[in-house]
């Protein structure tokens, strides 16, 4: 590498000046930022943050907030489920394109297009599509089911589904483009091979070429999971948290709790409790990915 | 079932069979036009592209609809009578709060934030990049590292350190403050696209340019960037439409005056106050969607490029 050479030892001073702003957020904001909020959660900071330590009282009021757990149910259920379905039906509609149809461009067009919108635009769609008094159930009431009923926004038990059903539209397409991204990848080879031993379609993409995509895979996962636990302006937009506090969510609560209820150390507690599970899929993640080979 | 492995083995091996006796006709057996299978894929694929489209259909008809049609018709059907009133209204007299002058002031305070955001975003992060392909010193991996898994951080984690920070430099609440912020969280993945990019280029051109007596800078002007430009255009697509979509720092960074379009869209849509009218809310929403929306059918598979890139980002 270039780089060594001890003789001069301003060398690399114009990319070492270069680097400073990036070394300003690696070592100040992000992991400086990250340490503070993590040491300010054991304070009773209130309007403003102050080292008065408290112990763990902030994250014990924290799991016993109703809100919270409200919060995490949510978060866990959407979590789940949209990992679920997101995987399933973006490799189902990537397999579909991977057919060597017609149109392909087309389609990938206008699978992906709600990826383009932001969350904000997203919600208020759904939010107009969902309403009951005109949207899809006030349709169908209209055919002449007039005891249809489907309005998630506004019954406490199934919200989180209908803001389900918007993540899902505006986030499968970037998957099935991943995914897309993974059957091309697979050597045509193969292909060729197994249409000769006669392995009928949907075993070869089940027994050879989803095993063949497992780094694809992980990484998608990793990808929307770390996505999943930033899910914030998508509630706001659709359903506000409501009805009553039926789809907060995690990162709702660290807002509300720092700039509106000026509790920080809640919203210290409940951010660090974020941090802890985006860091319970990242190390194993990490490990695996990383852990056999070093670093070059 | 034997083990998938097992199964790729004899796949492999059959595959250099098959190539060596290559020779015959190419390509598949032609099919039917309207065979069971294609009607099957076909039909399915256009069921759920109708799927997709849907609601961008319902938002354009139901913002050029009046109310009274919206309140006695179908969210499905066409408008009887087109009006684009509620456009108007929604660009210059919608209100929030108190300001009554529409999106037109959220939008150009999204103008005023991505230019400058993605300007000074691109140009550190491309200068990083490259820094640490062809110029590592000690710790400048580590401190990559870092930044890598800062991406991975919870931004909720990090907002208050940052309003302090904004707080000292005198910044908090202004435009300024924001185009730092999306500075900052546009670093991790600009740098790593920037990074991947120069290590890619061949190392005889970097050590041909240093014994003709080029510096940092020079390459970097001279050889490094007019090569990356395919690289900028994916960078400054991903970063558009990433601050342009943005709601979270938007409304912790900036005050009422200098919102961005999404928050003040969320704000006019959401606000409590007044009768609502859906058909001003949904041209809101298209006039907040159209700028991405532009960029993503405009740059076609430069867009796919960037997300793929910028995925990471979530």
């Amino acid at each position: 590498m270039p780089s060594e050479r001890p003789s001069q030892l301003l060398r690399n001073l114009s990319a070492k000046l270069a680097s400073v702003p990036m070394i300003l957020t690696a070592v100040v904001v992000f992991l400086g930022g990250t340490i503070w909020t993590i040491v300010h959660s054991f304070t009773n900071s209130k309007l403003l943050p102050r080292l008065n330590f408290v112990g763990l009282d902030q994250y014990e009021r924290l799991w016993s907030n109703d809100r919270w757990l409200v919060s995490i149910e949510n978060l866990a259920i959407y979590g789940v489920l949209s990992l679920i379905f997101s995987l399933a039906i973006g490799f189902l509609l990537a397999t579909l394109l991977d057919q060597k149809i017609r149109f392909e461009d087309t389609f990938r067009t206008i699978f992906l297009y709600p990826f383009a919108l932001s969350f904000i635009v997203t919600g208020l769609v759904w939010q107009w599509l969902l309403n009951p008094d005109f949207g899809v159930q006030s349709v169908i009431r209209r055919l002449g089911f007039e005891g249809f009923v489907f309005d998630p926004l506004y019954d406490a038990d199934i919200v989180i589904y209908g803001v389900l059903i918007a993540g899902l539209w505006q986030g499968t397409g970037l998957v099935m483009c991943l995914m897309l991204a993974g059957l091309r990848g697979i050597d045509e080879d193969i292909w060729k091979a197994a249409r000769i031993d006669g392995i009928p379609t949907w075993k070869t993409y089940l027994f050879v070429v989803i095993p063949m995509m497992r780094p694809v895979f992980i990484t998608t996962l990793v990808i929307i999971a770390a996505g999943i636990v930033k899910l914030y302006d998508l509630v706001v937009a659709q359903t506000g948290g409501g009805p009553g506090i039926a789809s907060e969510v995690p990162a709702k609560y660290v807002y509300d709790m720092m700039f509106l209820a000026q509790n920080l150390g809640q919203g210290f507690a409940a951010s660090t409790m974020m941090l802890l599970s985006v860091a319970v899929i990242l190390i194993p993640w990490a490990y695996l990915e990383f852990g056999g080979r070093r670093r070059v | 079932m034997s083990s998938p492995s097992a199964i790729a083995g004899a796949v492999l091996a059959d595959a250099a069979i098959e190539s060596r006796a290559d020779a015959g006709p190419r390509g598949a057996r032609p099919r039917r036009a309207f065979s069971r299978r294609n009607v099957f894929l076909y039909g399915t694929l256009i069921l759920v592209a109708v799927y997709y489209l849907l609601p961008l259909y319902v938002m354009v008809v139901t913002s050029l609809k009046g109310m009274p049609e919206i309140r006695l018709g179908n969210i499905f059907a066409p408008p009887v009578e087109i009006t684009f009133e509620p456009w108007v209204k929604a660009w210059a007299t919608a209100c929030t709060g108190l300001n009554c002058d529409g999106l037109s002031r959220g939008f150009w305070n999204s103008v005023r934030i991505t230019v400058p955001s993605v300007i000074l975003s691109i140009a550190i992060a491309s200068v990083n990049g490259y820094a640490l392909a062809n110029w590592r010193f000690r710790g400048s991996e580590t401190f990559f590292a870092i930044l890598i898994f800062g991406a991975f951080i919870p931004y909720q984690v990090m907002l208050y350190p940052i309003v302090i920070l904004l707080r000292e430099i005198g910044l908090y609440g202004t435009l300024w403050g924001l185009v730092i912020v999306h500075t900052i969280f546009g670093m991790p993945i600009l740098t790593l696209l920037f990074r991947n990019y120069f290590t890619s280029v061949p190392e005889e051109i970097f050590r041909a340019a240093r014994v003709d007596g080029a510096g940092f800078w020079a390459i970097y002007f001279k050889i490094m960037l007019p090569m990356a430009l395919p690289i900028f255009v994916v960078a400054i697509i991903l970063q558009v439409t990433g601050i342009w979509n943005d709601f979270l720092f938007g409304v912790v960074y900036t005050k009422p005056d200098t919102y961005p379009m999404t928050v003040q869209l969320n704000n006019i849509v959401n606000s409590t106050q007044g009768v609502k009218e859906y058909n001003i809310n949904m041209a809101a929403t298209i006039l907040t969607g159209l700028a991405p929306l532009a960029i993503y059918f405009v740059s076609g598979k430069l867009f796919v490029r960037g997300i793929a890139a910028g995925a990471v980002k979530g």
